[in-house]
């Protein structure tokens, strides 16, 4: 039972790294799939934290604070389609741009404004997207097994986390069952054949831009009102680039995203879990070991245990008539 | 005559100071097929991307059954019943037929209820028109020939009455090529009108009732076809009198220069793509390798050029073998005497953002004429570029001009000077005129039959089979990497056609 408990514990944290990552990624799966690049999603995502917590801070409403995090996050977003899509501009170029001018303006916005070394004022419950507790789970809480995960794992998430893994159906039924889906990934593919069809290439990959910031949003909502209360400078801490690589390891599909996302979010929780704790035979193994895991597997998986994956065929080349 | 399905009047585009289309005048009747020729750079894909709305003229009126009418985007021609196949295909790969069929005009948010209706559309318009394919079938798994109809499909599903297709034989087997006639006389019984953009004057000639040639971004002439003849629409085209038949006299056959002997070759997947093949070429002959693009020819040659490693088999150039498994590469082949002019020159065998004189020496850039100690001799260079230049009518005859600003036959003849100025031995040639316009596909067969005519060896790769059928003494046939037939320089079309299809080989097989 003292393995079982320390398992939930583990899974049940699982659930609450994965989230931004699982956020993130699905934001940069609407992009990507319509042929922009976005290694910004880092940089909208703690953009999104800093003005949730901002705005949180001062309405006391973690409402407000969502609306400004969507706010920011999708401004960014369409900065990058402005600069991707009607400039022709390097995505790659312009993801990082946007990386710097989030880390950088949350810090100097955040001491100029708040005076606490970039930190924001911590936040109250109401600010705050704060654990729900699911109808009869306190009820179902004493049935072994099975009452007792729906208690611990599945109950007691902020309601972020519920929409998160609502988002990942959501995503694969826009995709794979709508017209926008058939579209955006068609420019993602093929933009000349959308525009043969008369459909325009650049309304498109806009409108999927803007998902991409929304989403971004959402993320760095997450963090900072949800996992955390409050912004702390960098807290995005290269996830945005672990959801790229879920996103690659994924191949793009939202389902196996989650599962990306979990195996990321599970190994973080591991590495948190271990940390100061000896392994039997080996001893004592230093943190970095395992929050380096995730990186190391991440290589070693797209090296070639997943097989080749194929990124959307006009993935990062702006769309240009021919001549 | 019939009442016009589209009238372009005095329609004017310019890219920069690229005059492409000047002052156009064309009348297409309906219920005709009507043949637009020219060369390459002619105007005729931009006259079609103009009536198609994916670009819009500077000046100039197009009608429609008799209405003027405002074509700003591919919407509004769909709208006006234009329908078009582009050369390069607009299909995007990793769908099914049906996603590219309803792409655009899904009709409904959901997809579920159009894919539904598009199925008994398609099913309609395949026994219509003859234009089988499965609907569900992923379009990068499909051969051209089928990708071709998807586009057809699509355009008719949007109903098109009026149906452009721009070069839509050069993908295509002459059987194929065949079985899109039957379809486009089909078409053309229905009531729907044709355009058809080509190069290839027997085409025009065969399925065309009308036939207008373009020239230099103008329309110069527009004929019936019962009353016009090969020679003079070429005439028209180029602007003075061509040569279609390359004239060569008989070949004298010396030593063995090349061996392939049980060549085997497989790509980055493992995929078998040359399957123990054979083959000898002599001094003073060409032998020329016919068949359908993909069917292992460019791997063929790209093995024999130290390009690409085999997995097995043996070459010998002057007796002497080359370690294709191993270590062969092209700078050691190219100083024993093998050149090679390799079938994508985009890729291959130029380098678009140097200039002339650069591309002019690239790969015998080490030999000692072009240095000065370990410098290049820039000046020896540039004499040299000049030279080729004047020999080989590059024009324009600047040697410091970008290459990517030469048109596509004369980007070919600098490396054709390259490479036969070096007075090779052997000569791998890989789709010497692709892309090549007219005026210059005559010069680059003369030049060919001049190297055999001088004694050299030369092993040509096209997939144009009048080009294979008018240089070669000998054509070996290739289809799924094997080579499955050898004929004589005059052997039919109809007989390589079959040949190249697989069609002996599996009626063997049975």
């Amino acid at each position: 039972m003292d393995y079982f408990n320390t398992l939930v514990v583990i899974l049940d944290s699982t659930i609450r790294l994965s989230i931004p990552l699982l956020l993130a990624c699905l934001a940069g799966l609407y992009s990507e799939r319509a042929g922009i690049f976005d290694i910004g999603l880092e940089g909208k995502m703690l953009a999104g934290a800093f003005a949730g917590a901002a705005a949180a801070a001062v309405s006391g409403s973690a409402w407000i604070g969502l609306s400004a995090a969507l706010l920011v996050s999708t401004f960014l977003a369409l900065v990058h389609g402005f600069a991707s899509i009607t400039h022709r501009g390097n995505q790659i170029v312009s993801g990082v741009a946007i990386n710097f001018i989030a880390a950088g303006s949350t810090i100097i916005l955040g001491q100029a404004w708040f005076s606490q070394g970039g930190r924001t004022p911590s936040l109250g419950a109401d600010a705050r997207f704060t654990a729900i507790t699911l109808p009869g789970a306190e009820a179902l809480r004493d049935v072994p097994i099975v009452g007792y995960l729906y208690y611990e794992l599945v109950s007691g998430h902020s309601a972020l986390v519920y929409f998160a893994f609502a988002m990942v159906a959501f995503t694969w039924w826009v995709l794979f069952r709508t017209r926008f889906g058939l579209r955006l990934r068609a420019v993602g593919e093929n933009p000349a054949a959308v525009d043969t069809a008369g459909v325009s290439v650049a309304w498109l990959r806009y409108r999927a831009v803007i998902c991409t910031g929304i989403l971004c949003g959402f993320a760095g909502t997450y963090l900072a009102l949800a996992q955390n209360a409050g912004f702390v400078k960098d807290m995005t801490a290269g996830k945005g680039f672990i959801a790229l690589a879920a996103l690659i390891f994924a191949k793009w599909r939202p389902v196996p995203a989650m599962f990306a996302c979990l195996l990321f979010g599970f190994l973080d929780a591991l590495s948190i879990r271990m940390q100061g704790t000896p392994l039997p035979l080996v001893g004592r193994v230093p943190a970095q070991f395992f929050q380096a895991l995730p990186y190391v597997l991440t290589v070693v998986l797209l090296a070639g245990f997943i097989g080749r994956a194929i990124p959307p065929r006009a993935g990062g080349v702006p769309y240009v008539k021919e001549r | 005559m019939a009442e016009a399905a589209i009238e372009l009047v005095g329609i004017n585009k310019s890219f920069g100071a690229v005059h492409a289309n000047r002052d156009i005048h064309l009348e297409v009747p309906r219920g005709t097929i009507h043949g637009i020729v020219g060369e390459n750079g002619a105007g005729k894909s931009t006259l079609m991307s103009i009536l198609y709305g994916f670009y819009q003229a500077d000046r100039g009126e197009i009608r429609v059954n008799g209405k003027p009418a405002a074509i700003n985007t591919p919407n509004d021609a769909i709208a006006l019943g234009i329908g078009m196949v582009h050369q390069h295909f607009m299909l995007v790969q990793n769908f099914t037929v049906l996603e590219n069929v309803i792409l655009g005009v899904e009709g409904g948010a959901l997809l579920k209820s159009s894919i539904a209706r598009a199925r008994s559309e398609l099913t309609r318009l395949e026994r219509e028109y003859g234009l089988e394919v499965d609907p569900d079938a992923v379009i990068e798994e499909l051969p051209v020939g089928l990708q071709q109809r998807v586009e057809i499909l699509k355009a008719l599903y949007r109903g098109a009455e009026i149906l452009i297709l721009d070069e839509p034989t050069g993908v295509l087997t002459p059987p194929e090529a065949d079985h899109l006639f039957r379809i486009l006389r089909q078409l053309k019984e229905e009531g729907k009108t044709v355009i058809l953009i080509t190069h290839k004057l027997h085409e025009i000639m065969a399925i065309t009732d009308n036939v207008s040639v373009m020239r230099q971004g103008q329309m110069v002439a527009t004929r019936k076809t019962s009353e016009t003849n090969v020679e003079e629409l070429a005439e028209l085209m180029v602007g003075r009198r061509v040569l279609l038949r390359v004239e060569k006299g008989e070949n004298r056959p010396g030593d063995f220069k090349l061996s392939v002997k049980n060549l085997t070759v497989r790509d980055s997947r493992g995929v078998t793509m040359v399957d123990d093949v054979s083959l000898d070429v002599r001094a003073g002959e060409i032998v020329g390798i016919a068949g359908v693009a993909g069917n292992g020819q460019s791997e063929l040659i790209e093995t024999i050029a130290g390009i690409r490693k085999a997995v097995s088999g043996t070459v010998l150039l002057d007796g002497k073998p080359i370690d294709v498994t191993g270590t062969a590469d092209p700078g050691e082949l190219r100083d024993r005497g093998l050149a090679h002019v390799p079938e994508d020159r985009h890729y291959v065998g130029l380098v678009l953002a140097f200039e002339e004189y650069e591309n002019s020496i690239l790969g015998y850039h080490d030999h000692a004429q072009y240095l000065k100690g370990p410098f290049l001799n820039i000046e020896a260079i540039r004499a040299d570029a000049r030279d080729k230049i004047e020999k080989y009518d590059i024009r324009p005859a600047n040697e410091r001009l970008k290459t990517a600003n030469f048109s596509g036959g004369n980007q070919q003849k600098i490396v054709l000077a390259r490479e036969l100025e070096k007075d090779p031995g052997v000569l791998i040639v890989g789709q010497p005129t692709r892309g090549v316009d007219v005026g210059a596909i005559e010069f680059i067969h003369k030049r060919l039959i001049a190297m055999r005519d001088a004694g050299k060896a030369v092993l040509l790769v096209s997939v144009e089979l009048d080009e294979i059928r008018s240089l070669s003494d000998r054509i070996l046939v290739m289809f799924d990497g094997r080579i499955v037939g050898e004929r004589d320089g005059d052997a039919s079309e109809g007989e390589l056609g079959l040949l190249m299809a697989g069609v002996e080989r599996q009626e063997a097989a049975e």
